[in-house]
């Protein structure tokens, strides 16, 4: 079975919001209506997301490293807010495991919400229906687009190429060989909600140089060499 | 999480409804017992419309907590899965029930189909009430569940919270009752304020461990687990947003630790002991108001009681949500 995905490299995001304006203007302007947009101008503007970027500062200063930290909805394998849905709006799909609201059938009792520990759902206020990151559905379900377009719109937008996405389920798949190989994780792993969407930590790339690399020890000979010299031309002579 | 007043009132109006529907029918069984004097059809039908009325209203106040009140028929669609699912179809079954009682009652239905042994005559009303009862519970069990069910909430995941709601109900509900009688004359007001007392004590019992259960609990989720850094020092710097989401809205109280104590402290004393110290008043002095006077008090502690229940529940969402900027 198939199970689309996201995988979040830390490693490289840089915090620029590109995914979250850019996931803003596709989905405000498609088939599923608009996501409102309150008091933009003014003090306090609020609206509705599906991808928030968080920053959050590991250590302490001097010693401190900050991480840019992209939120969206996980598509769970073991999704807790589809079961709890009274109306069955909330689903997951079957062919590839993208989880879902039926806006036509959503009630707004902000249930699922309560049953998701990722705070991935945000009820609309213009709309009063849940919403949620439906990672593009109505693009990389569409057949006439390109392989390179039929990609959710904040994949398609990173600058820095941290947001790979692709089938999780499939051994081969870019996204499963990052996991694999670049220790993907995920988040919450207590719950026991199995997201799809994985996150690659940060590396350093680090040089470790002993003394030894540092101080001439070229021939192996000297060391090991138990003869006492008098004054006779050596190894090392010879060698330079 | 954010107390909503809608489910406040659905929660407390709909406990007090079965519970004044279960008092008129266990009033019923005691009389047919003959514990207590047969009391006229007039005085079941009554109580049991205002059990009814409870519950339309509480029903009322639900569609309040609704985006969209008008979908709402299609909640009763995933019961196999859902206890939101499963109390939207309880509710209206109890509802024709509890009418159903009143009518029998109203309409002297009382004539036995069959009998049980020698004494016992099953009638409408009888069979009716069984069913309500059986119904109620299930309410009951239903509406705990919806909260108890979510496990991220884990102040609520708990026993406790479906015994909490069930003792609840049932103590506000038989204090109705004893007000109910006490506010006609009728001689079943020291029954019912003792159920009402030992429903109260029994409640009482049950929050306080669960209060205590609370303050000892170590949730899962650290900000540790939430972004997967392994860091003792992780503190967040910005939400992404900087008016606020639906993410602070709903998950947040947003009332200082003060309040949230001295919201707890106030259920603490109006649930439980007022209302016992008037009823216990009442029966000494053989007063008509103080059970009235019970009910109010005790209604309006569990209106405080249910706003701490949301209050005190700490969603892990939160952890993403700990700083603006």
């Amino acid at each position: 079975m198939t199970q689309l995905a996201l995988v979040i490299d830390l490693n490289v995001c840089v915090g620029c919001h590109a995914c979250v304006t850019s996931c803003k203007e596709w989905n405000t302007s498609g088939w599923a209506g608009p996501m409102v947009d309150q008091n933009p101008y003014d003090g306090s503007p609020t609206g509705t997301f599906f991808n928030r970027v968080q920053t959050f500062e590991v250590g302490v200063f001097p010693n401190t490293e900050t991480v840019h930290f992209p939120k969206s909805c996980l598509h769970c394998e073991e999704p807790p807010c589809v079961p709890v849905c009274p109306t069955g709006a909330s689903h997951k799909r079957a062919d590839n495991g993208v989880v879902l609201v039926d806006y036509d059938k959503c009630i707004g009792c902000k249930y699922c919400s309560w049953a998701c520990p990722y705070g991935a759902r945000e009820l609309d206020e213009q709309e009063k229906v849940m919403k949620k990151c439906t990672l593009c559905i109505d693009r990389i379900t569409d057949a006439t687009l390109s392989d390179r377009d039929r990609q959710p719109a904040c994949v398609l937008a990173c600058p820095t190429s941290a947001r790979l996405y692709g089938d999780v389920h499939d051994p081969d798949s870019e996204v499963s060989v990052a996991i694999r190989e670049r220790g993907g994780y995920q988040l919450m792993p207590e719950w026991g909600t199995k997201p799809a969407n994985h996150y690659l930590p940060r590396q350093k790339n680090r040089m470790y140089i002993s003394p030894e690399e540092l101080t001439r020890v070229d021939n192996p000979l000297r060391k090991e060499d138990l003869t006492t010299y008098t004054g006779e031309e050596t190894l090392d002579d010879v060698a330079w | 999480m954010h107390p909503a007043f809608s489910v406040i009132f659905l929660t407390t109006l709909l406990g007090a409804g079965q519970g004044l529907f279960l008092a008129m029918f266990t009033g019923q069984l005691y009389a047919l017992a003959r514990f207590l004097p047969t009391q006229e059809d007039q005085f079941y039908a009554i109580g049991s419309l205002v059990a009814l009325l409870l519950l339309v209203i509480g029903l009322g106040a639900s569609f309040f907590h609704l985006g969209r009140p008008e979908r709402a028929w299609r909640s009763a669609a995933m019961w196999r899965t859902s206890w939101l699912s499963r109390e939207v179809i309880i509710l209206p079954i109890l509802m024709a029930l509890v009418f159903a009682y009143s009518v029998a009652h109203l309409m002297h239905w009382t004539q036995p189909w069959f009998r049980i042994g020698e004494s016992l005559g099953v009638d409408a009303t009888l069979l009716v009430g069984l069913l309500g009862t059986i119904a109620s519970f299930a309410l009951f069990v239903s509406t705990a569940m919806i909260y108890a069910s979510v496990k991220f909430l884990e102040e609520w995941h708990s026993t406790f919270t479906v015994a909490n709601f069930t003792l609840l109900g049932l103590a506000s509900g038989f204090m109705l009752a004893a007000a109910y009688s006490a506010y006609i004359g009728n001689p079943l007001v020291p029954f019912f304020g003792t159920w009402a007392v030992v429903l109260t004590l029994a409640a009482f019992v049950s929050r306080g461990a669960h209060l205590m259960r609370n303050a000892r609990l170590k949730h899962k989720s650290s900000v540790q687990t939430a972004i997967g850094v392994r860091h003792t020092a992780v503190v967040q710097k910005a939400q992404g947003a900087m008016g606020g989401s639906f993410n602070t809205r709903e998950f947040f109280h947003g009332r200082s630790p003060a309040t949230v104590r001295f919201i707890r402290n106030t259920f603490l004393v109006l649930v439980f002991p007022i209302p016992i110290l008037l009823i216990v008043a009442a029966y000494a002095i053989e007063s008509t108001t103080l059970p009235i006077l019970a009910f109010v008090v005790q209604y309006l502690g569990l209106i405080a009681e249910r706003w701490y229940f949301f209050a005190e529940a700490k969603h892990p969402q939160n952890l993403y949500y700990q700083s603006i900027s």
